[in-house]
């Protein structure tokens, strides 16, 4: 009994949250990882782009709630998401006409591609508190859970409960269906196959045909449609906060990085290493270990590696780890 | 509190001696938030120090009739710089006699410690609650009209104790406030036998607040004491604790108590309590009458910027003068006075826990919480 109540408690505070983040930051760092390998650069507009896709999805959840049309159980927002996508492409392809196309033209080096995008990323900032204000935005409305932890309690009759939220649920499985998409996309169509191509040598995939513009558009498309469906997905977990979603790009870069910048296997890796590593050091184990452990050994303290403020340290330090012995990330990825 | 008459100001006035002979313009400064994290509250609170000021102009009874004028100025509430860079040109350059402010309790502190003291100006904040004010050396200029947070936290500890809860954990908004108030509570709890399995920060502002509450979860308790913003990072805190089944049940200080937490948990909060410093007095309710619908009378600190204005320019009159060097020294007896004259208590509506204490004496007895 006290090796299931603690399996639960491990489960309940670590094994699903930590699912859950994870998804949503391999569906970014999957993002960034297609700009970099396909554009050649760190795009440093990418929380923003997010955050955008979501603002417009908000919007038209707004619209669909006072309309009256709901999804029943299921978060009306997903209805919105492909609008998300749509305001999320325009943008993002805008952006690419006027700006990012002048700098290819020239040829820049890439080094001169991440000022520009961190000058994009100030627009897009200031478009987005335009827009919706700089407060927190609550969209999320059908069931809240598949499970809440007393419907547990009460069904097990284990003393520790286990809550599955709804969100939770929903972001894991699209976060599948849309991988699974992207990567039969990449490995499976012609329009894939001649983005890889232009990703490995961008001369060769000239000299044989391939339109540089198509695959450039393209690759925004998909990124807008990766990053609003990511962006969805955490704000109907947790909350809608344009700040929240800029602070998110560090993970995320954490992720792409250690996973290997390009490679999108990789990115995924990357986004469940960084999640389980921050949930994981900054939880307190004390509950789980008197639970698993015979008596003697049970800790009296909280067994508490870091306090929770230091959350996003823990990104920067698998960061610099991954930097300083494996540049390339873990799936052999470009070097930074 | 929040009664100040102008029938006592009168008395007052007329029994001490009228040295000022013949009417001057007596400048206050007004230093609050008017931008940053409370740049809801701050203008009513302003608009409270303000009507003072213009009650005592208008009677023309204060060192024979002076004119009072206010300065308002922006203490941002957070940012140390620029409030110091405030209070030092409203001193030098406007000529101020006293400064009603600040409001948060980081910028309070330092514009004490590197202005009022140097300057020997009086300050009287309606509104800076960290017990840690009171240990600041502030040679006899620093004063407030809300109770010191130490005051809460032992009461907080009080209330608990009475429900049978032994056992709680604390998390805090990572701030002056919050960490003040949670130290004084966790202190008054322990020495009274309960037992704190936990005491921690959080972070306003965030999405998530899941990790945190796992370590609450994981160290355990009977409740959890929220001591933080209910539109903030507190409600984010509870909403993540029931989700996850962690805790059922809160215990909520002042900054958590209001409407947001009805509209947000609902009867999901079930069993919680929780205390908020606040009076019924009879001023309360005359300082509403005579603000009419000017200003939102009831809205936080506002009853309390209005005596914090009334408290310096009665102490002025008491004194004779208009110097901080002064009246400085009349500040508590005005308090003491005035207090005596209008009995007041805390009982506060949200349960029916009384906080014995009073913003007038909180002034008074200043040093000793």
């Amino acid at each position: 009994m006290d090796v299931l109540n603690g399996l639960v408690a491990l489960a309940n505070f670590v094994l699903v949250p930590a699912i859950a983040y994870g998804s949503q930051l391999a569906l970014g760092a999957l993002g960034v990882t297609l700009v970099y390998g396909i554009l050649r650069f760190s795009n440093f507009a990418h929380g923003d782009s997010m955050a955008f896709g979501t603002l417009v999805a908000i919007l038209f959840t707004y619209l669909f709630q006072s309309m009256g049309i709901s999804l029943g159980p299921l978060p009306t927002a997903l209805l919105a998401i492909p609008f998300g996508i749509a305001g999320a492409a325009i943008l993002i392809l805008g952006t690419d006409r006027l700006v990012y196309r002048f700098y290819r033209a020239q040829r820049v080096k890439p080094v001169i591609l991440v000022i520009v995008s961190i000058g994009v990323m100030f627009v897009y900032e200031g478009l987005i508190r335009f827009i919706i204000g700089t407060g927190e935005q609550r969209f999320s409305d059908g069931e809240r859970f598949i499970i809440s932890a007393r419907e547990f309690k009460q069904m097990t009759g284990l003393r520790e409960g286990l809550a599955l939220k709804t969100t939770q649920g929903l972001t894991v499985v699209t976060a599948i269906v849309v991988v699974a998409l992207l990567f039969w996309f990449l490995n499976r169509t012609r329009t894939g196959k001649s983005m890889r191509a232009f990703s490995d040598n961008e001369d060769l995939a000239l000299l044989s045909g391939i339109n540089p513009e198509r695959v450039v558009t393209v690759t925004w498309l998909i990124v807008a449609a990766l990053a609003t469906v990511a962006g969805v997905l955490y704000g109907l977990d947790k909350s809608f906060k344009p700040f929240v979603y800029f602070q998110l790009l560090l993970p995320i870069f954490a992720a792409a990085i250690v996973g290997g910048l390009g490679n999108p296997l990789g990115a995924i890796a990357g986004g469940f290493v960084v999640a389980f590593s921050e949930v994981g050091i900054t939880y307190a184990w004390k509950k789980v270990a008197v639970y698993l452990l015979p008596e003697p050994l049970e800790p009296s303290g909280l067994v508490q590696l870091l306090s929770t403020d230091y959350k996003f340290a823990v990104s920067f330090v698998i960061l610099l780890i991954v930097l300083l012995f494996r540049p390339t990330g873990l799936f052999k990825g470009k070097a930074v | 509190m929040k009664k100040l008459l102008l029938a006592s100001a009168a008395s007052l006035a007329a029994g001490s001696a009228f040295a000022g002979g013949h009417a001057e313009e007596i400048k206050l400064g007004v230093i609050l938030g008017f931008t940053g994290p409370i740049e809801s509250l701050t203008p009513s609170m302003a608009d409270g120090a303000e009507l003072a000021m213009k009650e005592v102009t208008d009677s023309g009874l204060l060192l024979g009739g002076a004119k009072v004028v206010p300065v308002r100025g922006d203490s941002t509430c957070i940012d140390a710089a620029a409030a110091t860079a405030v209070a030092e040109r409203q001193i030098t350059s406007d000529g101020v006699k006293g400064i009603v402010g600040a409001d948060c309790s980081g910028v309070t502190g330092a514009i004490l410690s590197n202005v009022a003291v140097p300057n020997g100006m009086v300050m009287i904040s309606p509104s800076a609650t960290s017990p840690a004010l009171s240990s600041d050396a502030d040679e006899g200029l620093f004063f407030r009209t809300a109770p010191s947070d130490a005051r809460q936290g032992v009461v907080m500890a009080e209330v608990l104790l009475e429900q049978g809860i032994s056992s709680v954990a604390v998390t805090y908004t990572n701030n002056d406030y919050g960490k003040g108030l949670a130290d004084s509570f966790a202190a008054a709890y322990e020495s009274m036998g309960g037992t704190i399995t936990i005491n921690t920060a959080h972070e306003d502002g965030k999405a998530d607040y899941s990790a945190e509450v796992g370590a609450l979860a994981s160290a355990g308790g009977d409740r959890l004491v929220v001591a933080g913003y209910v539109d903030q990072g507190g409600a984010g805190i509870i909403r993540a604790s029931l989700d996850s089944g962690a805790f059922d049940t809160f215990h909520f200080p002042d900054g958590m108590i209001g409407q947001a937490l009805q509209d947000n948990f609902g009867d999901e909060i079930e069993g919680s309590s929780g205390q908020h410093p606040g009076t019924d007095s009879d001023g309360a309710a005359k300082f509403v009458e005579m603000v009419g619908g000017a200003f939102d009378a009831s809205s936080p600190f506002t009853p309390e910027s209005y005596d914090a204005a009334a408290l310096i320019l009665l102490a002025m009159a008491a004194a004779g003068s208009s110097d901080p060097a002064d009246y400085k020294s009349k500040v508590e007896m005005v308090a003491h006075r005035v207090s005596q004259s209008f009995r007041v208590n805390w009982p506060k509506p949200f349960k029916s826990w009384r906080m014995a204490a009073t913003s007038i004496t909180s002034a008074q007895q200043r040093s000793s919480w």
